[in-house]
């Protein structure tokens, strides 16, 4: 049997974590989710000397309290887990802060490696370290390492295994915290030891260590105890007084400074430096970047830079899906009859899959883009610029990021937007951020703008689309406001955060980053966004017409038929019903919309007369020649024809849509939606629009007789609206402004609801409407109060 | 002439010694996981165009706090006889 070691790998953020988890282990690398919470648990394996070494990376911490799930995550893990070894990396030029981490390592006891990374950077700084000394006063053992190109890797390895063999115990060290804490943590350490209670997974002097810090976790858990609770909870209590009438100082912020002392100690001995403030290129660089004028310049032209980057970059990836798609709608075309099945596999399931795998070349570029901002360091300069005023709204710096991508400069996306809120380490802020992107003017809400804008406001196109983008940001930035004075409110959280040195992102970790992210997101999101474009496909098509509907549709239209075909000009020339099928395919194959019929069976007077038609549909008079003169009149009544027919198969469709679920909807919303100014026809393609945005000017095409809209070409469908009753340009700006912040569409709900809970992504639905709806009332009473949108 | 005045009033490129950190609870704890002790000898690097956050450097690492923050920090630091401050 293979001997197996397990070792924990835990770091600062900023130390290289990630960059030496990925030396070690390379591309053999499993993610998944520590139990019960979303904090991403990567493991690895990695073959040395005869043993299997598999590697848990801990998340990024830089302490091990109850206060943020990272860290009640790294510790219970090696609690209840209990790995092999903890080996942590630290930074090279940094020790003591580094060390603070290593410090509550050793207190757990767990036995603990030290790898010093960056080395190289740390010479260069000047700075000497005597691994030696070092390794005995900390007693723990020491690898030097440069992770980023391996050195050290091996030794390291080399290390895991000489340690693990003389299998060291679990061992707390003795640190002192000062006399009053000592004789403190002496009395609650004696109490739990007595108790039969406490299960021993824990060593004692350290849960008293806990409780003196007033860690809610461990202390939680022994008040469960009647006798020893009260008893703990009393010393506690007493050295608090005790510490802030003598010290003004709370245990905790004593425990802490000891810690530093505890480390300073050490590092004084070890560690040599010729410098106290060095400047290093790093600081160079942010005289520029964070230049009170340059900075805030350097960071818009950066911003709209990563921003072009995902969008440019996955143009031509989000064509080829789309073309992908296209075949295999054409695949169910060819292969599945017209009908229930056809239906329910293009509008229901490819239209669905195409909408997930869709965003996937973007969502993988954006994490490109962000893995790079994050990697360079400069998102935390971001965030340290912006925080002034991101901080009045509730908002981090650090959500501008989400806002941008979603739409911020205006066409983005919400689905890579809502992902990009991961950055953000508070959940209070990251959720306010996360539920306000779906306000920005993500791409497909643009033709929704450019339709209505094209045709009601067509002299200030450029005006209003402006508008509308601060319009949105107005709007996100006041809904955080709102969100995080009421249901997410909470203190601002305290702020410190490193900037940490800048540096080249490597690319093995840029991709592994990116494309880890975005597998998830395909696994995650892919089934529940198909399953939901299934019932909204199910919504927009039953119970679909009547059987009397749908029989007097086909009487009309047997009757045009039969007429056509009783028309003494046409009589020599068709016979039957066949023969128009006939003619109907060779004219629409030599209008090249379907591939051409053979061409042996044709008789040649069919021919004819499907290319005099062409001419005239064309209105090509000139190019009529003398066989064309002998099929006018059959090619005009032809053509008058397929117009009507046109039409009814259009009236058909309008009374289909009206006879669905979605269309009852319409109907019945019209109640609430009438002070908006909105009737069924709207209200349907804003359920549709539910599915995704650019669905609303398809669907309003439908609904007023057009036809299938294409939303890259929205002309017609501007004309219809600017003329048809009850439209002008106040309600097509209460329509404009209602798409802007309505429901957002479903990829970004069940994206909402990965990051988040179900819960926030069924408060995102309401408050959205909520939001959107105050909005359009107010925008449509106002306007009509002044006497606009009479007409 | 040595004084300890808070963070927040220290000029740009100003160095001195942490002396105090008055925070408690949560702004209390993340100030100090972040590497910030009675002893460390810190510089201000500079502030964000806003006035606010400010970039501190210590040792060989940068840390952003806001001004709130830097006022529960206390820096002895070696002022000139003719400081305002003084």
């Amino acid at each position: 049997m293979k001997k197996k070691i397990v070792i924990a790998l835990s770091g600062n953020p900023n130390a290289g974590k990630t960059t030496a988890f990925n030396a070690i282990t390379g591309a053999r690398q499993h993610i998944a989710n520590y139990p019960g919470v979303t904090v991403e648990k990567k493991s690895g394996i990695v073959f040395h000397k005869g043993y299997e070494i598999e590697i848990v990376d801990l998340p990024g911490t830089y302490s091990l309290t109850a206060y943020s799930l990272e860290e009640i995550v790294a510790r219970d893990f090696v609690i209840n887990e209990r790995p092999d070894l903890v080996v942590d990396i630290v930074d090279a030029s940094n020790l003591d802060r580094h060390f603070y981490l290593a410090t509550q390592f050793k207190e757990l006891g767990v036995p603990l490696i030290l790898a010093l990374n960056m080395v190289d950077v740390a010479e260069a700084r000047g700075i000497k370290i005597d691994y030696g000394r070092l390794s005995t006063d900390f007693d723990a053992p020491v690898v030097p390492m440069v992770a980023r190109s391996g050195k050290g890797i091996s030794e390291l390895l080399d290390t895991v295994v000489d340690t693990f063999e003389k299998s060291p115990p679990w061992k707390p060290p003795a640190i002192s915290y000062g006399l009053d804490i000592d004789r403190a943590l002496d009395e609650i350490s004696a109490i739990i030891e007595k108790s039969n209670t406490y299960d021993k997974k824990y060593p004692a002097r350290w849960r008293a260590l806990k409780c003196l810090e007033g860690d809610n976790q461990i202390l939680g858990l022994l008040k469960r105890d009647p006798i020893c609770g009260p008893e703990i909870e009393e010393i506690c209590d007493n050295i608090i007084r005790h510490t802030m009438a003598t010290l003004e100082e709370d245990p905790e912020s004593i425990i802490a400074d000891h810690r530093y002392g505890f480390i300073a100690g050490i590092t004084k001995k070890v560690v040599k430096r010729q410098i106290e403030f060095r400047i290093n290129a790093s600081d160079k660089i942010d005289k520029v970047l964070t230049n009170r004028i340059i900075g805030p310049l350097c960071m818009i032209l950066i911003l709209y830079g990563v921003y072009s980057f995902t969008f440019w970059a996955s143009e031509i990836p989000i064509l080829w899906f789309d073309k992908f798609f296209d075949f295999l709608r054409d695949a169910v075309v060819f292969l599945v009859p017209e009908g229930i099945i056809r239906s329910l596999l293009i509008s229901g399931v490819i239209d669905g899959v195409g909408g997930v795998l869709g965003f996937v070349p973007l969502i993988l570029f954006m994490f490109f883009a962000i893995a790079f901002m994050e990697d360079s360091g400069y998102m935390a300069r971001v965030a340290y610029m912006l925080d002034r005023i991101l901080r009045w709204f509730g908002l981090h710096g650090n959500s501008v990021m989400a806002m941008v991508v979603s739409g911020g400069i205006s066409g983005g996306c919400a689905v890579p937007g809502v992902l990009a809120t991961r950055i953000l380490k508070d959940p209070k802020e990251r959720i306010a951020t996360l539920l306000v992107v779906p306000f920005m003017n993500c791409g497909a809400k643009l033709p929704v703008y450019a339709m209505l804008i094209t045709a009601f406001f067509s002299k200030d196109k450029a005006r209003i689309m402006f508008f509308l983008t601060l319009l949105s940001w107005a709007f996100a930035l006041f809904a955080a406001k709102i969100l995080r004075s009421t249901v997410l409110k909470g203190p601002k959280t305290p702020f410190v955060m490193e900037l940490p040195p800048y540096r080249a992102p490597t690319i093995k970790g840029l991709l592994i980053h990116s494309w880890e992210r975005t597998w998830q997101y395909i696994k995650k999101a892919g089934t529940v966004i198909l399953a939901f474009s299934v019932v909204l496909w199910a919504m927009m098509t039953f119970p679909g017409l009547s059987e009397e509907q749908t029989k007097d549709f086909e009487i009309r239209e047997n009757a045009l038929i039969q007429t056509f075909l009783d028309a003494p000009d046409i009589r020599g020339l068709l016979k039957n019903r066949e023969d128009l099928t006939t003619l109907d395919n060779i004219f629409l194959s030599m209008k090249g919309a379907t591939a051409t019929p053979e061409n042996n069976h044709i008789p040649p007077h069919l021919k004819d007369m499907a290319h005099t038609a062409i001419h005239l549909e064309n209105a090509d008079e000139r190019n009529l020649d003398k066989t064309d003169s002998k099929y006018v009149k059959a090619g005009t009544l032809y053509l008058n024809l397929r117009e009507q027919l046109r039409m009814i198969d259009m009236q058909k469709h309008q009374a289909a849509m009206k006879r669905t679920i979605a269309g009852w909807l319409g109907l019945k919303l019209e109640v609430i939606t009438k002070p908006l100014g909105f009737e069924y026809r709207t209200n349907i393609a804003l359920v549709a629009g539910f599915a995704a945005k650019e669905v609303v000017v398809s669907t309003l095409g439908t609904a007023y007789s057009l036809g299938e809209v294409d939303p890259e070409d929205t002309g017609s469908l501007s004309e219809k609206l600017r003329n048809a009753p009850g439209w002008n340009p106040l309600q097509a700006f209460t329509l404009i402004v209602f798409t802007m912040l309505y429901v957002p569409c479903i990829a970004t709900v069940i994206s909402i609801r990965k990051e988040s809970s179900m819960g926030w992504a069924g408060f995102s639905i309401l408050f959205n409407l909520t939001i959107a709806y105050a909005a359009a009332f107010v925008i449509r009473q106002v306007g009509i109060l002044l006497g606009l949108g009479t007409g | 002439m040595k004084k300890v005045i808070r963070m927040r009033e220290m000029l740009k490129h100003e160095k001195g010694i942490l002396k105090k950190i008055s925070a408690m609870g949560d702004m209390g704890r993340r100030i100090r996981e972040m590497g910030l002790f009675p002893g460390a000898s810190i510089q201000i690097q500079g502030r964000a165009p806003l006035k606010d956050p400010v970039a501190i450097k210590i040792r060989d690492f940068v840390l952003t706090l806001r001004n709130n923050e830097a006022d529960s920090i206390f820096i002895e630091v070696d002022l000139p006889d003719n400081d305002q401050r003084l």
